[in-house]
């Protein structure tokens, strides 16, 4: 049966707006969390494990998000455990941007002059505070804007999860389509709304960029 | 863990990766060179003296980059027809690619224009220059310079970003895995095959054009 293309509709989408949101933000905390441990990694005085860092970054970096997608989704049951396709997409994004982020906040960590650090282990502070107090700080404004710049990269790229069946805010709009049989509306409607949401960010990241790229 | 990898099953198919892999390569190459053109041609179009030309390459450029590729593929593929505007799955993959690599190389190359100063615009038109030649001469082969960097990144992601064309089932690396998965039932191995093989050709070509870059734009500015 071919249903119209009507408020229903107009709310099934938006429902799956509402997906879309909670797994960005899930897939950003995870991301940002391991991502912290990824730059921090990355910088550390051992070479073993920045070569470590820097391989997982690479792969990430040099293969399409969707199979990454996939090997999270298929691989999981291998290893046997059967999680849902919420979880599996979740943590399939965690990894995604723990990379980016964690390339990211490398780049932020580095930037904050060397004569810093070396002024906090003179002082006598330990590594711990060092980061906390020292760099971290500076390194955070160094990179707010490309990290915003890639919170835009994460969200278009939860519409990957659509494609191993995940119902957010692109698996939605292909539902309706097939439903009411309009898709020029449905994927139209799809992209207005990623837009409402993307281009505050992007906006966003330009402004941080102007404002906190030139003073360090 | 019980479960047995098998590779081995994937070996007389190697063949058909190949092609995919090719079939990638070749989709990527020509979405980014038209993207190029069409980046080119946006660029011109905002510094335009005409606010409507402004006003529609702003709006490409933000649609494009403020929406996700596989809601452009959809539109395009599955939404256009009902307009009466059909295409095949590799023609509206390659119409998206390009598409969204032109509104991506627009920013870039905007980059590199800005980066040339201003002075030399005027210098160039003080010599007799015509507009066209102006753009050509003084500004495209120095912003070459500046944005290749970016601009050869740009190949490697539109090669990571074919992946999602396989969802319109146009035929590259991606959609040849998932035939192979229907046919083997082996989806670890053959997703594992699929993403090393993008990472060997990511890696590559990430290779030669940092070698490319050395050998051309090495040389000294000041």
């Amino acid at each position: 049966m071919i249903r119209d293309f009507g408020l229903l509709e107009v709310l099934t989408i938006l429902q799956g707006m509402w997906t879309t949101l909670a797994l960005s933000v899930v897939a950003f905390i995870g991301g940002g969390t391991f991502g912290t441990l990824v730059a921090l990694a990355r910088t550390s005085p051992w070479k073993w494990l920045r070569v470590a860092t820097a391989a997982y970054i690479d792969f990430f970096q040099g293969t399409p998000m969707l199979m990454q997608l996939f090997l999270v989704y298929y691989g999981l049951p291998v290893f046997g455990f059967h999680v849902s396709a919420w979880t599996a997409v979740a943590i399939g994004l965690t990894f995604h941007a723990s990379a980016f982020l964690g390339e990211i906040w490398r780049g932020g960590i580095q930037a904050v002059p060397k004569g810093q650090s070396e002024a906090a282990s003179a002082l006598g502070l330990g590594y711990i505070d060092r980061m906390r107090d020292v760099v971290l700080p500076q390194a955070i404004k160094l990179s707010f804007a490309p990290t915003v710049g890639f919170l835009v990269q994460l969200i278009k790229g939860t519409s990957l999860a659509a494609i191993i069946g995940f119902v957010e805010l692109s698996r939605s709009a292909q539902i309706v389509a097939s439903t009411t049989y309009k898709p020029l509306i449905a994927y139209g409607l799809a992209g207005a709304f990623y837009f409402a949401i993307c281009f505050p960010l992007s906006r966003a990241s330009a402004y941080f960029e102007r404002r906190f790229s030139l003073k360090t | 863990m019980s479960y047995k990898f098998d590779f081995g099953v994937l070996l007389p198919y190697w063949p058909q990766l190949l092609h995919a892999c090719l079939l990638t390569l070749w989709l990527a190459a020509t979405a980014v060179i038209c993207g190029f053109i069409i980046g080119i041609i946006t660029v011109v179009a905002r510094r335009s003296g005409l606010m409507f030309l402004r006003a529609i390459a702003l709006t490409y450029i933000e649609i494009i980059r403020n929406t996700p590729f596989l809601v452009q593929v959809f539109f395009i593929f599955f939404g256009l027809p009902t307009v009466g505007i059909s295409f095949t799955p590799w023609t509206a993959a390659f119409l998206a690619l390009s598409l969204n690599c032109g509104a991506f190389s627009a920013e870039i190359i905007r980059g590199g224009v800005d980066a040339i100063p201003r002075g030399q615009f005027e210098a160039g038109a003080a010599l007799g220059l015509k507009p066209l030649q102006v753009f050509r001469y003084i500004i495209l082969k120095p912003a070459l310079r500046v944005i290749y960097p970016a601009l050869s990144g740009q190949f490697v992601l539109a090669l990571l970003t074919t992946s999602i064309v396989s969802s319109i089932s146009a035929e590259e690396l991606t959609s040849t895995a998932q035939l192979l998965d229907s046919d083997l039932f082996r989806s670890f191995e053959i997703y594992i095959v699929a993403t090393l093989l993008y990472f060997a050709l990511s890696t590559i070509f990430s290779f030669i054009f940092k070698g490319i870059d050395r050998v051309f734009f090495s040389y000294p500015i000041k």
